[in-house]
């Protein structure tokens, strides 16, 4: 048995053990039904990026938890004056219990919590991890499907920027799926290939979603091509989810999306309305999830 | 000047050949005398008794960012050569990426001012270009008139080929060799670390291994059409070794060196986000690692040189991605060098010697040094080769700590650096 959490940096510091429990907890969570686990506490929301879905759910969670939550936005606060995020988060731990924190680079959640003493999340660190986003969509997952053991969970598109990618394969592979991965060269190099154990790349999208369980589609990172250049009408021929497409995938197989979507883009009107879609789904388990995430890292003794 | 007896020592320096005990006499600065064990009848006023250790030819660093002038919260000539002194440097060559640049006459005679208050030599690499903004060529005949021993615009490499032609010919002119850094920065992008498996699994952007191998490959092909000598800065991919292989083979005048970290870590140490392990180049795969070993021993790789490149904390702590490139190495590279290629049976304490003396002055052209004959420069590097120690950054001489050898155990230590016959670190 592991020591308690204390962050949440990433999904691959955690056993499937932890993982799950995580998961059983956010079944009992309900933002409608609030809870004091964490009267009294006090937890800021550092972002240093944009964000709709993430910000919010975590701060209905925080607050549908008794917590009480400050937001800081990168672009208000001294961070734009120049202030390093050593200070930043020296700061902030003097006068808050926990932090939520949104870094577009990799490992800034890790830097973080070496420099500093209270609680961190990662909310979504460069491309490196998403790990709330890759505990919600297993959640989401398993409200359809039994377990993920064994379960073909195919990820089309743009993997080479995706912090949900990452997380996500992380996540799926420790809970037993056959993680698939699909996309260009350019958006999906072959070192993805030992991301995790089970992870496997296929390039033709017919063949990476015939038979699949699970369908998550991934949005083209246009401000994180940097000049990689990608042809977006052969993107759409080749990456496009399209209904005749989704029909090689198992009948009662999800289309998840963790947002945000450009619909015409990865995948079509009809796909993203569709029964199988779980995209709103995703949205409002993640208020649960993050609810859970928070409860199981400093619920209980202070 | 007085005169100083090494009294008892292994005295090695592959130049003259010689690997046998011996007593050396230093007077005026000079070596006066290598004598059988006992049997030297010069009048000294001082014996050091050195049994026990090697006696070396003092070590020359051939990569060193001492940040001076402009950078002094880094590191200053005096901290630098305090740390290389402690490291058994008794010369290292500063490269140019100072504020202002070092590509006049007037930086570069600065550089060596007594006033500096250097403790061993200090020989500054002039830019290669004006500002080592790649344009235009600096004055080579005047930078080596105020001793400059080499050409280059490191941190940066020189892309264009016409400039690169340029250079090669007015170097091979006045008698310098360039030396490169080699990074196709339109391949590179200047990303953080090596691109492979560790760089997507933490989400980095990464240089891959061709941006430095297709400009090695590019400068031996054009050193072949110029002449002139190509000094390929801290190699780090098997490739680009094939490359000066290949180059050779082809009687290219190319020499090459490697920095202990490149011999000793993989990309992997980048796992943690640890900026201690962030340079340029990066650290790279374990294959590269090992070629990097191998060429040590086969005779590929020339010499080794730290790039010790101190950088403050505030500079260091920060997001990977935004953090300075470098870090400090003086004072471990025998012990690194030991410790992987001698300590494990690889090369002889002789080849060790090589790669830090003689070599390096051969291809900096340093007459009378990197060798202990008669009449030869009085910089003497002494070592204990066994002696197993831990480094502790904390005791640096340096003005900066970013250093991942912190807490390493290694084998071989200096025990004492002697700069034109005056000791200059002393632990005996």
């Amino acid at each position: 048995m592991k020591a308690k959490l204390r962050s949440l940096l990433g999904i691959e510091p955690l056993d499937s053990q932890q993982i799950l429990e995580i998961l059983a907890l956010a079944k009992r969570m309900n933002p409608a039904r609030p809870r004091i686990t964490l009267r009294g506490r006090r937890i800021a929301l550092l972002f240093y990026e944009n964000s709709t879905r993430t910000r919010t759910s975590f701060e209905i969670a925080a607050k549908s938890l008794g917590a009480s939550t400050v937001v800081i936005h990168a672009t208000t606060a001294s961070i734009e004056k120049g202030e390093s995020l050593k200070d930043t988060g020296q700061t902030l731990q003097s006068i808050v219990d926990a932090i939520v924190i949104r870094h577009p680079s990799s490992g800034a959640p890790v830097l973080l919590s070496r420099l500093i003493d209270i609680p961190i999340i990662n909310a979504g660190d460069g491309m490196h991890a998403h790990p709330s986003q890759a505990l919600l969509d297993a959640f989401t997952i398993l409200n359809h499907k039994k377990s993920l053991k064994g379960l073909k969970i195919v990820t089309i598109g743009d993997i080479f920027h995706s912090r949900v990618a990452r997380s996500d394969a992380h996540l799926f592979s420790k809970l037993g799926a056959r993680v698939v991965f699909c996309g260009p060269d350019v958006l999906l190099p072959e070192s993805a290939r030992e991301l995790a154990p089970g992870v496997e790349i296929v390039r033709d999208m017919d063949d990476a979603i015939r038979n699949a369980d699970v369908v998550m589609m991934l949005r083209v990172q246009q401000e994180r091509l940097s000049g990689m250049q990608i042809n977006v009408d052969e993107y759409i021929r080749r990456y496009q989810l399209t209904a005749s497409r989704l029909k090689l995938a198992k009948k009662d197989a999800i289309v998840m999306h963790p947002g945000p979507m450009i619909r015409g883009m990865e995948m079509t009107d009809e796909v993203a309305d569709c029964k199988q879609s779980v995209v709103l789904e995703q949205v409002l388990n993640g208020v649960k999830v993050r609810m859970a995430i928070l409860a199981a890292l400093f619920g209980g003794k202070r | 000047m007085s005169a100083i007896l090494l009294k008892g020592g292994h005295l090695i320096d592959p130049a003259s050949k010689f690997d046998a005990l011996a007593d050396v006499v230093l007077r005026d600065g000079r070596i006066e005398e290598i004598a059988e064990p006992g049997k030297t009848k010069c009048a000294v006023d001082e014996t050091l008794d050195v049994t026990g250790l090697i006696v070396a030819p003092g070590f020359i660093d051939l990569h060193v960012h001492l940040r001076e002038p402009g950078q002094t919260h880094k590191e200053s000539i005096a901290t630098g050569t305090a740390a290389a002194a402690a490291g058994g440097f008794t010369s290292v060559c500063a490269m140019p990426n100072t504020r202002p640049i070092n590509d006049s006459p007037a930086v570069t005679r600065w550089m060596q001012d007594e006033e500096r208050g250097a403790v061993v030599n200090v020989f500054p690499i002039a830019a290669a270009t004006l500002g080592s903004l790649g344009v235009k060529l600096s004055d080579y005949r005047e930078l080596k008139k105020a001793g400059a021993v080499a050409l280059s615009d490191d941190g940066k490499p020189i892309l264009d080929d016409h400039i690169m032609r340029e250079a090669l010919a007015m170097a091979a002119k006045v008698g310098l060799p360039v030396i490169q850094h080699a990074e196709d920065t339109k391949i590179s992008g200047g990303n953080p670390m090596n691109e492979g498996v560790t760089s997507f699994k933490l989400g980095l952007r990464g240089q891959p291994a061709a941006s430095e191998w297709q400009m090695v490959e590019r400068d031996i092909r054009l050193t072949s059409q110029e002449g002139g000598r190509l000094h390929v800065a801290h190699i780090s991919t098997a490739k680009s070794l094939e490359m000066v292989r290949l180059g050779r083979a082809s009687q290219v005048d190319v020499t090459t060196e490697v920095t202990p970290h490149h011999f000793l870590f993989t990309e992997e140490n980048c796992s943690n986000y640890d900026t201690r392990y962030k340079m340029n180049p990066p650290l790279r795969s374990a294959a590269d690692r090992d070629a990097m070993v191998a060429a040590l021993v086969d005779g590929t790789i020339d010499a080794v040189a730290t790039d010790h490149a101190p950088h403050a904390l505030f500079e260091k702590e920060v997001e990977f991605d935004k953090a300075a490139f470098g870090i400090t190495g003086l004072e471990i590279a025998l012990a690194a060098t030991i410790t992987v290629l001698h300590h494990t049976g690889k090369v002889s304490l002789t080849r060790v010697v090589e790669l830090l003396s003689t070599n390096p002055a051969r291809i900096m052209g340093l007459n009378g040094r990197g060798t202990l004959a008669k009449a030869a420069v009085a910089d003497v590097t002494i070592f204990d080769p066994q002696k197993l120690w831990t480094y502790q950054v904390d005791k640096t001489r340096s003005r900066s700590r970013n250093c991942p050898y912190d807490g390493m155990h290694f084998y071989g230590k200096v025990r004492a650096t002697i700069v034109g016959g005056r000791v200059v670190f002393n632990e005996l």
